[in-house]
């Protein structure tokens, strides 16, 4: 309806491809229109599709139509566009769907027997029983058959390894349920449990699809925030056309051209042209690197200053930062042995369930009753011990916990990291682009001139140079209009020359000495020192403070140089390890861990990456690499590093009321299980029992939403 | 009793019914672009060219 398709060519649909493209800059409804239809008026363009609240564009298209000219022709349209690669996250999506189908299936099955249950429990016999009975088993058969395979497949896995999880228990309570409430019917027994199971795989389904939900929430949060470009490079062809190349394509031999601003995509070195290269996401130096004819470049480093032609010389596994995945691989596989607190509870709640549950059967069989009330009685057991504070009470806390953050900009991944978030005892930084906000701010504007401002302004704009690129910045931002220049000329690792109103002016290369960078502005005769920091992010001191008050002392752990992270460490009064490569970062957090001690990791770059994969729990700023983003736990989005602070105390209140609603579940089990005991449940007292305890357990949960305040 | 044999069918039928429809428009991905659906009724329907407007 919103003429977003325009099959040009029926024939071509048939080899059509699809490319996803990032387009942050959507805000309303006209955007939505916009794109689809000037994409859909694009010729080779078979279906072009908005997701507003991903701000993605799928197109669908002909092979002809390559994912650079979808992308000029959405810059065309007004808006930047990124060529998505397939998502590393969103691989998992599905399952929150087969779930949230066995709830829907679980919730008819629970309406329509629990409404021929009310029937029977106000009063309906003979016949009109029996026949409700059957029809309960009618319906209550398939749909335990289909919403209880998540639990039984979980629960025969376990069982597989020969250890237990909250499933097995689970398990066992619906079979057996099942089984003697079908007995119960075929005999015309007075007592049938369908009711009390579907409403209990329903429960226990909600808890899960929660859980599902909120991974799939923050990751999606995630997945918006990674630049996500398909890494890949401009090959130049034998006949001097360059060609658009896949990462995984590349080969070592071919020869690539690197615009100014772009990534590298393989090791390689350089043939023709000098250019800056900024490695800091590979080592955390903050100090751009000059590179000319001969020199090696490697891949994950930003070309920053002029065009150049490399050779390649490894790409794909063999490129420098492929080692920065084995590693993290490596690192990242302890992850698993993390034991959530939910299983955790069960390893004790399970045997002493079942061993509750026997007794009651041996006890009633001893007192003479016979095996069919025993089974019965010791059913009613199993079905009100199941484990509903388990199964809902530790997801429905950790989704508001998790909400409450991403309202305040913490995207945390899954449940299991608010658990180790909570456990932490100690928080290792790195320092460029994480304790610093990563990019250089100059400080001294004030003293330039209008005219000095303005001719700043225009030669910063013309350059890609993070120091121009900051200048620029800072301009803009005081509403500085640029200068009319022209014969612009840059020279790589010297600077930006140019004239204005007939005078030479230049913005030449940054001169060391003191902290971080400066540049020097000349007009005429005259010079001016323009001198940059990479600042420290706001209320970093004040964060490291609350940090430590909360028993999570802080240290520094940084790629830089001991020049660059000795005043950043005065400043925040912490210890520090400078030229820590990667793999140092992992055995300094190896040997903590070994200690007992539960790391914290906060980092962004690549460099970064094994370490966050190695510690207890990382966080990762929203300016991170996609590395760094993915390897974390959680991401925060804001300038301040407050937000940790803030996700360490909301993650320990999470336990806390993890841990009242444990206490709520062993109460509401101290008051329900001797009644069990004596024989006294009935399949209505089950179904009361089980609704409002889980209700209880929510509304703690909910106590949560301004956790985060 | 005879006027169950109708109604339990239907209760169970109309169960069914809002079963199927979950299910399709989840297959039918509704629920992938909540935020996209609600601003895609402000899109005015394009005009044909020549399609005289209203004042």
């Amino acid at each position: 309806m919103n003429a977003s398709v325009a099959l040009d060519d029926l024939k071509t649909a048939e080899t059509s491809e699809d490319s996803r493209f990032a387009v942050p800059t959507m805000r309303c409804a006209g955007c939505i229109s916009k794109i689809e239809r000037g994409l859909a008026d694009l010729p080779g363009v078979i279906h072009a599709r908005v997701n507003f609240s991903t701000k993605q564009v799928a197109v669908s298209h002909t092979p002809e139509l390559t994912e650079d000219k979808l992308k000029g022709a959405i810059g065309l349209l007004g808006f930047e566009a990124q060529i998505l690669a397939d998502n590393p996250l969103s691989e998992d999506r599905g399952d929150t769907k087969r779930l949230l189908r066995a709830v829907a299936v679980a919730g008819f099955g629970m309406m329509n027997i629990m409404l021929l249950s009310v029937s029977v429990w106000s009063g309906a016999i003979g016949v009109t029983k029996d026949l409700f009975h059957w029809l309960s088993a009618l319906i209550a058969i398939p749909v335990i058959a289909y919403s209880g395979r998540p639990f039984f497949a979980s629960a025969a896995m376990a069982l597989r390894y020969m250890r237990t999880n909250m499933d097995v228990p689970i398990s066992i309570g619906i079979i057996l349920a099942t089984g003697l409430s079908l007995y119960e019917t075929a005999t015309s027994g007075p007592h049938a449990y369908f009711d009390g199971v579907v409403m209990l795989i329903f429960f226990l389904l909600a808890g899960r699809v929660l859980d599902g939900m909120m991974r799939d929430r923050a990751r999606e949060g995630i997945s918006a925030l990674l630049k996500q470009t398909a890494s890949g490079a401009m090959i130049i062809q034998s006949d001097g056309t360059t060609v658009w190349t896949k990462a995984g394509e590349i080969e070592a031999g071919m020869l690539m051209q690197v615009a100014a601003g772009d990534n590298l995509a393989a090791d390689g070195i350089i043939i023709e042209g000098r250019s800056g290269f900024d490695f800091s996401m590979l080592t955390g130096e903050s100090d751009p690197q000059n590179r000319s004819v001969d020199d090696e470049v490697l891949a994950g480093t930003t070309n920053l200053t002029a065009p150049v032609k490399v050779r390649v010389t490894a790409a794909g596994k063999d490129t420098s930062i492929s080692d920065i995945a084995r590693l993290m691989d490596e690192a990242g596989q302890h992850r698993s042995f993390h034991v959530r607190v939910a299983d955790r509870a069960a390893r004790y709640y399970a045997p002493a369930v079942h061993c509750l549950a026997l007794l009651a059967f041996v006890g009633w069989m001893l007192a003479g009753v016979g095996w069919h009330q025993a089974l019965l009685i010791s059913v009613a057991v199993l079905i009100i011990t199941c484990p509903c504070a388990l199964g809902l009470a530790v997801p429905a806390a950790q989704v508001v916990a998790s909400g409450a953050l991403m309202r305040k900009g913490v995207l945390v991944k899954d449940g299991s990291a608010l658990e180790r978030l909570a456990e932490a005892d100690r928080v290792i930084l790195d320092k460029t682009g994480t304790v610093t906000m990563g990019h250089p701010v100059p400080t001294n504007l004030s003293l330039l001139s209008d005219d000095q401002k303005s001719v700043a302004l225009a030669l910063a704009q013309s350059s890609n140079h993070p120091i121009s690129k900051a200048i620029a910045k800072s301009l803009i931002a005081k509403d500085i209009l640029p200068a009319k220049i022209d014969s612009v000329i840059e020279t790589a690792g010297e600077g930006v020359s140019a004239n204005w109103n007939s005078v030479g002016v230049s913005l030449t290369r940054p001169q060391k000495g003191g902290n971080g960078s400066a540049t020097q502005l000349t007009m005429g005769n005259i010079a001016q020192r323009i001198t940059l920091t990479d600042e420290i992010r706001p209320d970093a001191e004040a964060v490291v403070e609350s940090l430590s008050e909360l028993g999570l002392p802080a240290s520094l752990l940084s790629g830089d140089s001991m020049e660059a992270v000795t005043p950043v460490a005065l400043q925040l009064g912490v210890l520090a390890q400078a030229n820590a490569k990667p793999e140092d970062k992992v055995d300094t957090i190896k040997r903590l861990s070994k200690q007992g001690d539960k790391v914290l990791m906060v980092g962004d770059g690549l460099n970064d990456g094994p370490a966050l994969a190695a510690a207890h729990v990382s966080i990762a700023p929203g300016s991170a690499s996609d590395v760094g983003q993915q390897a974390a736990d959680a991401v925060f989005t804001s300038d301040s590093l407050m937000p940790v602070a803030l996700a360490v105390k909301v993650a320990r209140r999470t336990m806390q009321t993890v841990r009242q609603n444990f206490g709520l579940a062993i109460g509401y089990n101290i008051l329900a299980v001797p009644l069990a005991l004596s024989g006294m449940v009935t399949p209505l007292i089950a179904a009361i029992a089980m609704s409002t305890s889980s209700l209880i357990v929510v509304g703690n949960a909910l106590r949560l939403y301004g956790a985060a305040k | 009793m005879s006027g169950l044999a109708v109604l339990i069918p239907i209760a169970l039928l109309m169960g069914l019914c809002g079963l199927g429809f979950f299910f399709w428009a989840m297959r039918n991905d509704q629920f992938e672009d909540l935020e996209g659906a609600a601003l895609r009724v402000l899109i005015e329907d394009e005009k044909e060219v020549g399609d005289d407007q209203e004042v």
